[in-house]
């Protein structure tokens, strides 16, 4: 197995490996096998051996470079890096060279760590396989002929396979938790407004978070702990001081309480082995001192709907900057608005074009309040029924994902069945709540699943604690 | 399309061909003959899905937009660096005297 970053990052700092070194290693493990796995879309070889060069240095001359010391990590290419292409896995944005960084990188490089790939992601974020990438799809390293998940599947797959410890995704609708769990890896969702979104390209703005993905989930706290907390250039980032995750995951769960809920696990649509999954790792809980109940959130079933409507809405809205104006792609025509629709027409593949129309729909006069404004009620509905049960557990449970990784091709053709496999991992997004999944042994096929944990508003210290646990007791 | 329609009618709405290209122009999308086809079905299955929240009693319940409770959040009103023009130009499909070049814009020269 891969050395994790917390002990990457300790022997970096007190000098018994060289970042160089580590580097090297990781970027062979990329050579040998992401010919076929496919979850980069640029390796930054180059400007990864001088930053880590520039790690071993400050060791040498007595400095700490910090906590991510010479840990290589891999980005979502979703995340702004100056200078180097960052595509969203779209033709539209092929060419373009972001003027700045995202802080959440920044970040990752004032704590020492090394930025390797910029990975394959579907396009824009819109997906669930990472099949929606302009530049082909992912393969599940676990098994190369299924999906990674998506939409951050290549950082997940990467992960998972050993090219970084750490990497960053983004969130909308699942798009960490869900390829994590599909790869075998741990990813979690932060509180919406804990990470800043400065350089994260926007897809559904009310939705959209950073999150870290790694292999294990003291790996995940040290580098959420690195990326998160207030920062001027996002103004929903939450102004106020954050207690850090990582001194507390080892505190155990004795006396918390645990609540299993039934409308996301107890359904038709979850394959069997998942559901026993979340009912033994809850019974590992117990064990381990925890009270563990089932609990109705009823709303969550909602949450489907609800989201593939204000998502493509926002998303509509977002994605109206590419116009062939100021990045990019532009067909040439004699008017500009025929070079508008020319241009995004030629530069967005099959699922944004479908969101942003879905999108533009939900907004449209006449249809407003039928459509966007009863999704944002159900989002209310949600949030209430939440905050109810919040008052009687401290974390809750559930899949992450209905099904263990499904096979190319298995659900291109239709776009609702493709939906459905957020049906876990949505609830979370749309309260801005927080949510992470750990693996939980193997399903169908022997492929890996995933269990998460989901928590209030600003919870990562105890979700934390608790994932810990269930990566202790875990099958 | 219609002014103006209620919960009830939307789920029973059926999309047609003539509101997926209204909406096309809506969205600036060029879609060809095969696209528009396949979103108007498309569409319309996803449509279908959502109208089970037509049926939810909402009337008392506020619209969430945004999960923080954070309003009309400023910064502080001081001079700072901007992003470099030459490198944002830099990023354009066409640039010229330091601006983005688009087409015609009105008919008049």
């Amino acid at each position: 197995m891969s050395p994790t970053a917390v002990d990457v990052a300790r022997d970096v700092r007190a000098g018994t490996r060289r970042a160089r070194d580590v580097l090297e290693e990781h970027l062979a493990e990329i050579e040998a096998r992401d010919g076929e796995l496919h979850a980069c879309l640029l390796v930054t070889a180059d400007e990864a051996r001088a930053a880590a060069d520039e790690v071993d240095v400050r060791v040498a001359g007595g400095d700490d470079p910090g906590p991510l010391a010479g840990v290589p990590v891999v980005l979502k290419d979703n995340l702004c890096t100056r200078g180097i292409p960052t595509t969203c896995g779209s033709r539209i944005l092929e060419g373009w060279h972001p003027p700045y960084t995202a802080t959440a990188v920044e970040r990752i490089a004032e704590a020492g760590g090394i930025v390797v790939a910029k990975t394959n992601l579907d396009e824009f974020a819109m997906g669930s396989s990472t099949e929606n990438s302009a530049y082909g799809p992912t393969r599940n390293p676990r098994d190369p002929s299924r999906v990674p998940g998506g939409s951050s599947g290549g950082s997940a797959a990467a992960v998972a396979a050993g090219f970084a410890p750490l990497g960053l995704g983004s969130e909308t609708g699942g798009s960490v938790r869900q390829p994590a769990a599909l790869c075998g890896a741990v990813g979690v969702k932060p509180t919406y407004g804990r990470v800043s979104r400065y350089g994260l390209v926007a897809f559904a703005s009310s939705l959209d978070q950073i999150g870290p993905v790694a292999t294990t989930v003291m790996d995940t706290a040290r580098l959420l702990d690195v990326i998160d907390g207030h920062d001027p250039h996002d103004s929903t980032s939450i102004p106020d001081p954050l207690a850090p995750v990582e001194p507390t995951t080892r505190d155990g769960v004795a006396g918390l309480r645990v609540g299993v809920i039934t409308e996301l696990t107890d359904v038709d649509g979850v394959e069997p082995e998942v559901r026993a999954a979340v009912h033994v790792a809850a019974s590992a809980l117990t064990d381990a001192g925890a009270t563990a109940d089932e609990v109705s959130v009823p709303s969550t079933a909602y949450g489907i709907s609800a989201y593939y409507l204000i998502a493509p809405a926002e998303a509509s809205s977002n994605l109206a900057r590419y116009d062939g104006v100021r990045y990019g792609l532009r067909v040439d025509a004699d008017d500009v608005a025929t070079m508008n629709a020319r241009t995004r027409a030629a530069g967005f593949g099959p699922e944004v074009k479908r969101r942003i129309m879905l999108g533009t729909y939900a907004l449209s006069a006449g249809y407003y309040d039928a459509y966007y404004g009863r999704a944002q009620r159900v989002r209310t509905l949600i949030l209430r029924d939440f905050a109810r049960v919040y008052e009687d557990f401290d974390v809750l449970l559930a899949p992450t994902s209905p099904t263990v990784a499904f096979e190319l091709g298995a659900k291109v053709d239709d776009p609702l069945a493709m939906y459905l496999s957020d049906v876990c991992t949505i609830p979370t997004n749309l309260a801005g709540h927080a949510a992470i999944s750990v693996p939980w042994g193997a399903g169908a096929h022997d492929l890996p699943v995933g269990v998460q944990v989901l928590a209030p508003a600003l919870g990562e210290p105890v979700m934390f604690r608790v994932a810990q646990a269930l990566e202790d007791a875990a099958p | 399309m219609p002014n103006d329609v209620e919960p009830d009618d939307a789920a029973r709405a059926r999309l047609t061909r003539e509101d997926v290209e209204h909406v096309a122009a809506l969205a600036r999308l060029a879609l060809d003959e095969d696209e528009l086809e396949r979103i108007t079905h498309d569409l319309a299955g996803i449509l279908e899905h959502v109208a089970e929240i037509a049926a939810l009693d909402l009337d008392d319940v506020a619209p969430t937009s945004h999960p923080l409770p954070l309003v009309n959040v400023t910064r502080p009103d001081e001079v700072a660096p901007t992003l470099p023009r030459d490198e944002v130009l830099a990023c354009a499909p066409e640039a010229e005297d330091g601006r983005f070049r688009v087409p015609r814009i009105l008919d008049e020269p």
